[in-house]
């Protein structure tokens, strides 16, 4: 099969402006916009603010009663003490403990008093989640759960002047709600849901409207910005953005094959009394011990360490690859995240192995950037 | 004096080709390769005295998100290296064909240079690659 990629409710702008469209995850999304770059992009988002059309990822909504226990069986994370506008990061495992998908679930409530969860995956993980999830539904009666992905489109808004910009917009101040805290509300009249989340290191909140309402509000919220230095941003700053925030990507930092203590998410999961897909498995990895550890890698020079660049000890022995490398454009060289093998948890020096060549590098506290 | 980019010759991998009278061809990449690949950060060259046949990879030029090889367009061996350039990207964003020359290659075969690109040819594929 050759499918064509989807297309988000941007796409028409995101071509208009110059857009360098990629597939991504099945998306036809921008990498990068006409006239500015991945680095103009990025600073844009740490000095005032970028807008970021993450419509790809998914959006599952779980109503009923049985919907937090069911959640409460799924993650890593107790959701069933969650009030209502609380948002909380957790894993999907397999029984094996190897990482489904890492997700946010927020406890929502409609203006007529219905509450719901909704869940947002990773695009990649989408349909693997959705088909996870099915054979549960069984033995949760009363859940119903509804994939909201195609309906509606998703913006986050992040930077320092993220905030501060849209309190004047929107009926809901983003700055009435605390970090990691949602509303359904409205915006410019549409039905939406706001919440101070992100992926990019910076304070900022992620917006979730009608797929018919986002051409609206995306330029809306840019030409509110425009004279504040709020630009678009596209796949490419979102990287290096979230990369420097030291947070782990699927495919990258997390997959089927690790465990998230391995992948140090152990923050993540709540394994005292309580039971969920691959709490086992958990607890005998954290009695004995994480086989791998997710460290911060300065190598020397400009040449950056790219994914699967093997990391080398100091007596030539591979103990771990590199998962995400780029060039970090705000701290002006190279930076990495490396997968390396517990046992050298203590060591400081490295070498990676970048196609070939040798090139030292210093280990360094996550994350690398902090606001 | 500035180089006539209408008289230089292209590789398909965007790498142009400025071939002497003297049996020495000066290399480089294109402005429009340069402007794809936007955002430049490293550049690797090989070492002077290397000996090269058309296609082989002759170093890297690295973007924020890619690494991209750069393949000599001639056959040869590498006489000269511009050892300033990687220390000094913006300039050759700035000024592809003359400051952003990359190597120099004394070719065996200058008859190779007949069959890369024209200007014409090469503006035509950039055309329909944009």
């Amino acid at each position: 099969m050759n499918l064509a990629p989807a297309t988000t409710p941007l796409d028409s702008w995101h071509r208009q402006a110059g857009g360098k469209m990629v597939d991504f995850a099945g998306y036809a999304l921008p990498v990068q916009y006409a006239g500015g770059g991945i680095v103009a992009e990025h600073q844009a988002c740490r000095t005032a603010a970028a807008l970021f059309d993450v419509s790809h990822m998914g959006r599952l909504r779980f109503d009923g009663v049985g919907s937090e226990a069911l959640l409460d069986h799924l993650l890593t994370r107790r959701v069933s003490d969650m009030p209502v506008g609380r948002v909380r990061y957790g894993l999907l495992c397999n029984a094996e403990g190897g990482v489904l998908d890492d997700v946010l679930v927020s406890h929502l409530e409609t203006p007529s008093g219905q509450r719901y969860h909704l869940m947002v995956v990773n695009a990649s993980n989408r349909q693997k989640i959705w088909k996870w999830i099915q054979p549960h539904l069984d033995d949760f009666p009363g859940v119903t759960l509804t994939d909201r992905t195609e309906l509606t489109a998703m913006i986050a808004v992040q930077g320092p002047k993220a905030i501060e910009l849209c309190d004047r917009l929107f009926k809901v101040p983003p700055s009435r709600l605390k970090y990691y805290r949602a509303t359904v509300t409205e915006q410019f009249q549409k039905p939406a849901i706001v919440s101070r989340t992100g992926y990019t290191g910076e304070d900022g909140f992620e917006l979730i409207v009608r797929a018919e309402d986002a051409p609206r509000v995306w330029e809306n919220l840019l030409l509110a910005g425009r004279d504040h230095g709020v630009i678009a941003a596209g796949l490419g700053a979102r990287d290096t953005l979230r990369l420097e925030a030291g947070m782990p990507l699927y495919g990258h930092e997390l997959t089927e094959q690790i465990d998230p203590l391995s992948a140090g998410l152990s923050f993540a999961c709540n394994l005292k009394d309580r039971s969920f897909i691959g709490d086992e498995a958990l607890r005998q990895i954290a009695d004995r011990g994480p086989e791998k550890v997710r460290i911060g890698l300065l190598p020397e020079g400009k040449r950056p360490a790219r994914e699967g660049c093997d990391v080398v000890s100091s007596d030539g022995q591979v103990i771990g690859r590199v998962t995400s490398g780029a060039p970090s454009p705000t701290l002006g060289r190279p930076i990495a995240m490396a997968s390396i093998d517990a046992a050298q948890a203590d060591n400081q020096r490295f070498e990676i192995d970048i196609r070939g060549k040798r090139v030292a590098a210093i280990r360094t506290a996550l994350p690398f950037y902090k606001r | 004096m500035a180089r006539d980019t209408s008289k230089l010759r292209y590789a398909e991998t965007h790498e142009w080709v400025d071939a002497g009278d003297d049996g020495v061809a000066t290399i480089g990449i294109s402005a429009f390769a340069i402007e794809q690949l936007n955002d430049l950060v490293y550049m690797d060259l090989p070492e002077v005295g290397k000996d090269v046949a058309v296609g082989d990879e002759i170093g890297e030029v690295e973007s924020v998100k890619a690494v991209s090889p750069l393949y000599s367009p001639v056959s040869g061996q590498v006489v000269e290296v511009h050892t300033e350039l990687p220390d000094n990207l913006d300039n050759l964003k700035e000024d592809p064909y003359e400051f952003g020359w990359i190597i120099k290659i004394k070719m065996t075969d200058a008859s190779e240079v007949e069959n890369l690109m024209d200007h014409a040819a090469y503006e035509k594929q950039c055309s329909e690659a944009g």
